[in-house]
């Protein structure tokens, strides 16, 4: 079955495809208004929260990690912006998937003359594109303006900034294809994906700036995959990470997508293979 | 409206008999999901630990954030855990009985809701009861550890009536939650698709009540006294059960009035969703 589709795969799935694949993603999740407006209030409710908290430990340790009080602040409203655009909770094209294998639709994308793999991750980067829009200019907003915020003037950090989400979003994607990918063998996926939210939760910089993290446990998070999904584009908006730091923030964001864009590959070459064995 | 139909031949039942046949339907249902559940062991174990390990990070925040001071808002870490203890415990026990409740705007769009109206049991009791999972265990229980820790570790003078105020407070505070958790969802049957605004009061109340009043602006803090009333919930009990002063300066009543704002909140949730009901226009299937 998959010799078969091979040649097809190739021909078809030009880049155009893709572009159409994510602009229909952007506009799909366009549609939902009323949920789009309740997200944002959500995530700017929680930025006055967690910005007090913050505001209370840079008062009790000003300078603490390196941050400036403003810089502090600033982080907390980015990663609030950047928790649904990068989904640190999971979700986006992730219920997709699952909700297609427990229908068993899984099988006709399978077949497709386009790139599964592909395909996915272009509907992510269309929704990732609405939700930085959506979800995350209007909280900043708000934030600058109850809060004293650290945002760059230059273009050039904004557009390392925007690089680095995007890397964001791809090493996000990588880890969640590999999480749905679990349900082939699993059948039910939802346990795994909830490990997955808390592992991502904590070591990706959301709660706390893992510059905070204790020794071993702060070398290990800075290490790991998750640290590309917040505390890199957050540090390189506050300019935490300038010249050489920003450079090597974002080849480490490029290894770790590359690196689990080859994994989730390996994993769906395997995958395939047992639901052809199941389906004969 | 349906369920009072079919009741029609018989008496009016008074508000208790009710109660009891909502607690009752609740219980029948709560018990069919958790068998179910059950048939998926694995999943149901790793969703459980994955569940008091979500609920743990928030305390584990905390406890990093004091390897970097001794006080947060003048409050120490033991102080902290029994905000957090308190807030989490009355959250984490509103969410395990009444927090299916948020699915109510997809119970709308797809018209399961009709069928629970059709059937001879209180709908809010069904809503509330479907999808039930013990998996919501974890965060009730780990609040309970961090409560516990915290009550041995902090300095009060213990008096009988700081000790009566605790499981007051604990009783007060999750029914404060579970109201919310009601009223909230309630607001879906008009803006169907603003399911998560309900968080900000919910999750969003639960994560301000974990940290000292002394924390926020004056304004935020009125505001869940004279609001949504939060405050009730732990930071006025506790401001008694630990001494310290009211940073707003406010009669020593209100350090005792949980049960006050606890009453006048379900009796608000209650007639919100008798409103939303009475508004819904069924989904025509």
């Amino acid at each position: 079955m998959v010799n078969a589709v091979v040649p097809e795969r190739r021909e078809g799935g030009g880049p155009a495809v893709y572009r159409a694949v994510a602009a229909g993603a952007f506009r799909r999740y366009a549609t939902y208004r009323a949920a789009t407006a309740a997200g944002t209030v959500t995530n700017t409710v929680f930025g006055f929260i967690l910005a007090y908290t913050f505001l209370a430990l840079w008062h009790a340790r000003p300078g603490l990690g390196g941050y400036d009080t403003a810089q502090a602040v600033t982080y907390i409203w980015i990663s609030q912006a950047l928790l649904v655009t990068v989904a640190v909770w999971g979700g986006g094209f992730q219920d997709d998937v699952q909700e297609r294998m427990r229908t068993g639709d899984i099988a006709v994308d399978l077949h497709r003359p386009v790139d599964f793999q592909g395909w996915w991750l272009a509907t992510d980067l269309g929704r990732a594109a609405f939700h930085l829009l959506a979800r995350g200019t209007l909280p900043t907003l708000a934030g600058a303006l109850a809060f004293d915020l650290s945002l760059p003037r230059s273009p050039l950090v904004w557009a390392a900034f925007l690089l680095s989400v995007l890397l964001a979003v791809t090493v996000s994607f990588g880890l969640r294809f590999l999480v749905v990918l679990t349900g082939f063998w699993l059948h039910d996926s939802e346990g795994v994906r909830a490990v997955a939210v808390v592992v991502a939760m904590f070591f990706s910089g959301m709660l706390l700036p893992i510059t905070l993290f204790p020794g071993r446990l702060g070398s290990l998070a800075a290490a790991l995959p998750w640290a590309a999904l917040i505390q890199i584009p957050a540090d390189i908006l506050v300019r935490h990470r300038t010249g050489t730091a920003l450079a090597t923030g974002l080849a480490f964001q490029l290894a770790w997508a590359a690196a689990l864009f080859a994994a989730g590959r390996l994993a769906l070459a395997l995958a395939v293979r047992k639901v052809v064995v199941q389906g004969g | 409206m349906a369920e009072q139909t079919l009741l029609l031949p018989a008496e009016r039942p008074s508000p208790w008999t009710r109660l009891r046949g909502a607690v009752h339907a609740w219980w029948l249902m709560a018990g069919m999901w958790t068998r179910s559940s059950m048939s998926y062991r694995t999943s149901f174990t790793l969703m459980l630990a994955a569940n008091l390990a979500t609920t743990s990070l928030d305390f584990a925040v905390v406890v990093l954030m004091f390897r970097h001071t001794d006080t947060l808002g003048g409050w120490t870490l033991p102080e902290l855990g029994f905000l957090y203890g308190t807030s989490a415990f009355a959250l984490g026990t509103a969410n395990l009985f009444v927090g299916s409740v948020d699915a109510l705007g997809t119970r709308i769009r797809t018209g399961t809701l009709d069928t629970m109206l059709v059937r001879p049991a209180p709908a809010l009791a069904q809503v509330c009861a479907e999808r039930f999972s013990l998996r919501r265990l974890g965060r009730p229980v780990q609040a309970a550890a961090v409560l516990g820790w915290s009550l041995t570790t902090v300095h009060v003078h213990w008096t009988a009536d700081r000790i009566l105020l605790v499981p007051v407070l604990l009783a007060c505070g999750s029914l404060i939650f579970a109201s919310l958790f009601v009223g909230g969802a309630t607001l879906q049957f008009w803006w169907g698709e603003a399911g998560e605004l309900q968080h900000s009061l919910t999750y969003g109340g639960a994560t301000v009540l974990q940290y000292p009043p002394t924390v926020f602006a004056k304004e935020l803090v009125a505001g869940t006294v004279f609001g949504i009333p939060l405050a009730f919930v732990n930071w006025l009990p506790a401001l008694h059960i630990l001494g310290r002063p009211d940073p707003l300066g406010l009669p020593t009543a209100f350090q005792y009035a949980s049960p006050v704002a606890a009453v006048l909140c379900v009796l608000a949730a209650g007639l919100l969703w008798r409103a939303g009901l009475r508004a819904y226009q069924g989904a025509g299937s």
